[in-house]
């Protein structure tokens, strides 16, 4: 058996940055240069944004709704139930809807993309694509980024939206709240702060899911056990950094936005 | 950057090299093992090289690096005037355009259809679709196997892969192909089907070839027979008309070369080891 060497992992750990660094600059780089890829990127928008519409739907109306009934629990103590709709709409749009949409995404496809370009790798693919004059950082890369980024926004909106959806059901029909209200309360409140951090948020994740998924699938090897642990490793890593990432993004855009 | 063996003189027509592939003093080593140790060799134009070795013996890795898959530790590799160790990778895209590459599991891409992996090249170039289909057709009817366009390739056997493996490899008309065991594991009529396929590019074509193989017979089938275009079959060549077939032999042991020559210096040889490999 082999011993652990501090040296070779500290060494390991550098390459895997610098490999990750390069594909992530190279996956943008090379929107600038030709071939492009257009049905590529249209290819993989419809596995990434229709794909993944029924889990964002769900999860966004469950998290809305969910909400609605926890926090209305809490207002009613201070007679403020009327605040609901306020309270839904502020943590969807500013938190939970970019943030649960993203790792429901990282879920789906930033384990599929792992495996996909991990299966490609194994079985010599991806040299003979390289070997056929084609740059697989254009050709596999680039549109699944373009995509992510593109889908993720929208699929933040639609989550977003049937986060409120889920909240208003709950609101009107188990708490007996008016509905114009709801909605008068949860429109209001937003302003244009929340509404920019919660859309620039998934630019960052589809980003994120992306490249980390490419990125763990291109280093793949040792065979079908080598790619699990690639998908296995590529939605973890994906995960943490997507919560990493949104704390400093929000702390970075409340410097920018101070709290009314 | 692009360095070029022999650069052409100002209004002049640029010649073609004659040396295809050089390799100058080659070494690279995995996990501080040396794969292959100053390696120099030479391929010609429209000469096909046989490349032997105990598996594991780095004969793959000869043409990974031929092709910039990889990059050697020291030493130079130039193919079709371009030197591929110092050339990045984004401009070596170009030079790969030129050589076709059979790979030994043949590499043929699963999601796609024969039609869509033979025609690969095309489908990059934007080619019209018409022209495509001309050309995908041509390519596989060379390898006898136009009926299977729509097929994919899971639904081929393992001799039908590798066949639809060459005809990727020469759609294009590549002025280099590179072999890595294209009859491995395969059955002996199999096997001597495609080494007449590789002896037809030869002779057609006059495309200069590395090909790795462990199955001597086949090397010699290529050493001994040319191929016949009236009786559309390889017929076997005796006597000094052997040695017009361009066809050497290069032996690897623990990282070194250690012959290089024809197929008569090769049974000559006094090297024990070679021997010893022959018998």
């Amino acid at each position: 058996m082999r011993l652990f060497s501090p040296i070779e992992w500290a060494k390991e750990s550098v390459m895997a940055v610098q490999d990750y660094s390069l594909l992530a600059w190279r996956s943008l780089t090379n929107l600038f240069r030709h071939p492009r890829y257009w049905a590529d990127i249209l290819q993989q928008a419809d596995l990434i944004g229709v794909g993944s519409l029924p889990i964002v739907v769900l999860t966004g109306f469950f998290t809305g709704a969910v909400l609605a009934l926890q926090s209305a629990n809490s207002l009613a103590r201070f007679g403020a139930l009327s605040f609901t709709g306020q309270l839904v709409s502020l943590s969807m749009v500013r938190e939970l809807g970019p943030v649960l949409t993203g790792l429901m995404v990282a879920g789906r496809n930033a384990s599929g993309m792992a495996s996909e370009l991990g299966s490609m790798k194994v079985t010599e693919q991806i040299d003979a694509m390289r070997a056929l004059g084609t740059d697989p950082s254009k050709k596999l890369v680039t549109p699944r980024v373009v995509s992510s980024v593109v889908m993720l926004f929208f699929l933040t909106i639609i989550s977003d939206l049937v986060g409120l959806a889920g909240g208003s059901m709950v609101s009107t029909l188990m708490l007996r709240l008016d509905l114009n209200q709801y909605w008068t309360s949860a429109w209001q409140s937003l302003a244009f702060e929340d509404v920019f951090m919660g859309l620039i948020k998934p630019v960052f994740f589809g980003f994120i899911i992306a490249t980390i998924g490419c990125h763990y699938g291109l280093r793949a090897k040792g065979g079908t056990q080598g790619v699990g642990r690639a998908t296995t490793q590529a939605v973890v890593a994906a995960s943490v950094i997507i919560l990493v990432v949104n704390f400093f993004i929000t702390r970075f855009l409340m410097a920018f936005f101070p709290m009314q | 950057m692009t360095t070029s063996l022999a650069s052409p003189q100002p209004g002049t027509l640029p010649e073609p090299p004659r040396k295809t592939v050089v390799f100058e003093d080659v070494s690279i080593a995995y996990d501080n093992r040396p794969v292959l140790d100053g390696v120099s060799f030479t391929l010609e134009r429209g000469e096909t090289k046989a490349l032997f070795g105990v598996a594991g013996s780095g004969k793959t890795v000869i043409l990974k690096l031929a092709l910039g898959l990889i990059k050697p530790d020291s030493g130079r590799i130039f193919v079709l005037g371009t030197e591929v160790s110092a050339t990045r990778e984004r401009n070596l895209f170009e030079v790969r355009r030129k050589i076709g590459m059979v790979f030994q599991e043949s590499a043929l891409f699963d999601s796609l259809t024969v039609e869509g992996n033979v025609g690969f090249r095309l489908f990059e170039e934007h080619c019209p679709i018409e022209e495509i289909h001309e050309r995908v057709v041509e390519a596989l009817r060379f390898v006898e196997l136009e009926h299977t366009v729509d097929l994919f390739p899971a639904e081929l056997s393992g001799g039908m892969r590798r066949r639809v493996a060459i005809a990727r490899a020469i759609i294009t008309k590549p002025e280099v192909l590179l072999y890595d065991s294209p009859t491995g594991g395969l059955d002996p009529v199999t096997s001597t089907t495609i080494i007449e396929l590789l002896v037809k590019q030869r002779d057609v074509y006059k495309t200069s070839a590395l090909l790795v193989t462990h199955r001597l017979q086949d090397a010699f089938t290529m050493a001994d027979h040319r191929f016949d275009r009236e009786l559309n079959r390889m017929v076997p060549v005796t006597g000094g008309a052997a040695s017009n077939l361009h066809t050497r032999f290069l032996v690897l042991r623990d990282a070194k070369k250690i012959f290089e020559g024809t197929a008569a210096e090769l049974v000559a040889s006094n090297d024990e080891y070679i021997k010893e490999y022959l018998s």
